[in-house]
């Protein structure tokens, strides 16, 4: 067995399965904070959307949404997405619906007094949500959101049924062709390397915002 | 000078009448007081004129400048939404619970709505704020968190984060009822410094000895109207309102 393709070509993988993680974080959890507020209207030609919008991508399959973007969107939409882009625009919808209902939750959560304060005190909504309730919410929902973190980096893992070589791609690869057990090993190590750093990150966040109740 | 007046309010919530033509007027350096048992609508008045409320009818105006009236149907018109966040500045609330922003210390509680609001500098709105927390006997505590100071403190805090917006008026919700009956003292003490100081307030209380004490003038509310108003001796001594009789013989009681 070649070990230096084998890491090289793991380690090549690996840099699509962190691009993967990367793009849908930097998206979704923007576009999680706009649908959660969506999701909170009291208007129903936005609350209904959305909420349809968020049952279609927590009630179906991601496996499912990847096909969908790359197989289906140009007989729909007359335009084909290339396998990357489409892996992103599934895991960035998937992924914001998801962290829109935790936004939600935190955001709900925030006792009515906190806006009442701001409102006698003069601060536009604006400010309101974005330097008292925010900051607040994001204490709250750091649990939640470790948990989802931790989910996707496993989840790019999903991003082979279109044909994207990801780190569990390329150790299905190796050890179908070879009988060996290491590149299992390695891929295992792998994740677990990544999830390590991700925990840490929000042992840190939370220890950080440890200081008020 | 006129700071308040409110004519005629009215206030429902689905079908229950809560305020029911309440008239209430403040002028400058004026204390006022406003009892009356649970339920009959005392905060509802204080969030109407704080506009966490809106009314059904009536009139509010606050330093001359009118929030909202009548049309002709007898129907509420409030002012333009920047009317309304102008006269907004012109009031204070001090809650039941403080409702400090727990993220902010100390400090930043008192100086965020001086620096966003009324874009003062941070230099300004510090010192502002250091000076109202050595009134409210809380000079040590500027870089503490909310969650480490005792209720009293903390209304404490919430009094000075009030007061650093100078406000014409300032409205208190019940300021005491929160805290333990050793703690309210603190809280009286530093209400009354402030009506020494001729800061027109409006207070609702349960606190009867406070409210004969330092009150100008105290409204009975029971029900969503007001009962009786008057001088403290009047109300508190005098009354022959049988309501009136009925409501204070439950605090003499205890
Ligand atoms: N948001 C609301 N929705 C429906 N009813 C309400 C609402 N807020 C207050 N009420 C009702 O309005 C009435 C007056 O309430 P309010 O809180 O003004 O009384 P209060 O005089 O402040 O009483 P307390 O001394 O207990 O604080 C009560 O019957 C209450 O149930
Ligand atoms: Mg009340």
């Amino acid at each position: 067995m070649n070990y230096q393709m084998l890491l090289t070509q793991m380690l090549e993988a690996t840099l699509m399965s962190l691009r993967i993680f990367f793009v849908t974080l930097i998206f979704s959890l923007p576009l999680g904070l706009l649908v959660a507020k969506g999701r909170m209207s009291k208007i129903a030609v936005i609350n209904l959307p959305v909420r349809l919008y968020i049952l279609l991508m927590r009630g179906t399959p991601l496996m499912l949404q990847l096909l969908f973007f790359f197989y289906a969107f140009k007989p729909l939409f007359g335009i084909q997405l290339d396998r990357v882009l489409a892996a992103e625009v599934a895991f960035v919808l998937n992924y914001a619906a998801y962290f829109a209902e935790i936004f939600r939750g935190g955001i709900e959560g925030i006792p009515r007094g906190q806006y009442e304060a701001a409102k006698v005190l003069g601060f536009t909504r604006k400010q309101t949500f974005f330097r008292i309730i925010l900051p607040q919410v994001i204490k709250h929902i750091i649990p939640p959101m470790g948990n989802e973190f931790i989910t996707l980096v496993k989840d790019t893992s999903l991003a082979q049924v279109i044909g994207i070589v990801e780190l569990l791609k390329v150790t299905s690869n190796w050890v179908s062709s070879a009988v060996e057990m290491t590149p299992l090993v390695i891929a295992g190590a792998f994740y677990l390397i990544m999830n390590g750093i991700v925990t840490r990150c929000f042992t840190i966040a939370e220890k950080r915002l440890d200081y008020y109740r | 000078m006129q700071i308040l007046s409110a004519k005629n309010i009215k206030k429902s919530y689905d079908g229950t009448q809560v305020l029911n033509g309440i008239s209430i007027e403040i002028n400058k350096g004026e204390v006022l007081a406003i009892i009356g048992p649970s339920g009959s609508g005392k905060s509802t008045f204080l969030r109407c004129v704080t506009q966490l409320e809106t009314v059904d009818s009536g009139e509010i105006t606050i330093c001359g400048e009118t929030l909202v009236k009548n049309d002709a149907a007898g129907k509420a018109v409030y002012s333009d939404r920047a009317s309304c966040v102008k006269i907004g500045l012109h009031i204070g609330l001090v809650f039941q619970n403080f409702n400090l922003f727990p993220h902010f210390s100390v400090l930043q509680n008192i100086t965020e709505a001086p620096i966003r609001v009324l874009n003062k500098s941070k230099e300004e709105a510090e010192i502002t704020a250091l000076a109202l927390l050595k009134k409210m006997d809380l000079s040590d505590k500027a870089n503490a968190y909310p969650c480490q100071l005792s209720g009293g403190q903390q209304q404490r805090v919430s009094i000075a984060r009030a007061l650093a917006m100078n406000p014409d008026i300032l409205f208190f919700d019940e300021p005491t009822s929160a805290l333990d009956p050793e703690l309210t003292g603190e809280i009286l003490k530093v209400i009354r410094s402030l009506a020494s100081e001729r800061m027109t307030m409006a207070v609702v209380t349960h606190e009867m000895k406070f409210a004969r004490d330092v009150a100008d003038y105290v409204v009975f509310m029971d029900n969503g109207t007001i009962i009786e108003q008057g001088r403290p001796e009047q109300i508190f001594e005098n009354t022959q309102n049988e309501r009136t009789k009925a409501f204070l013989s439950r605090f003499n009681e205890d």
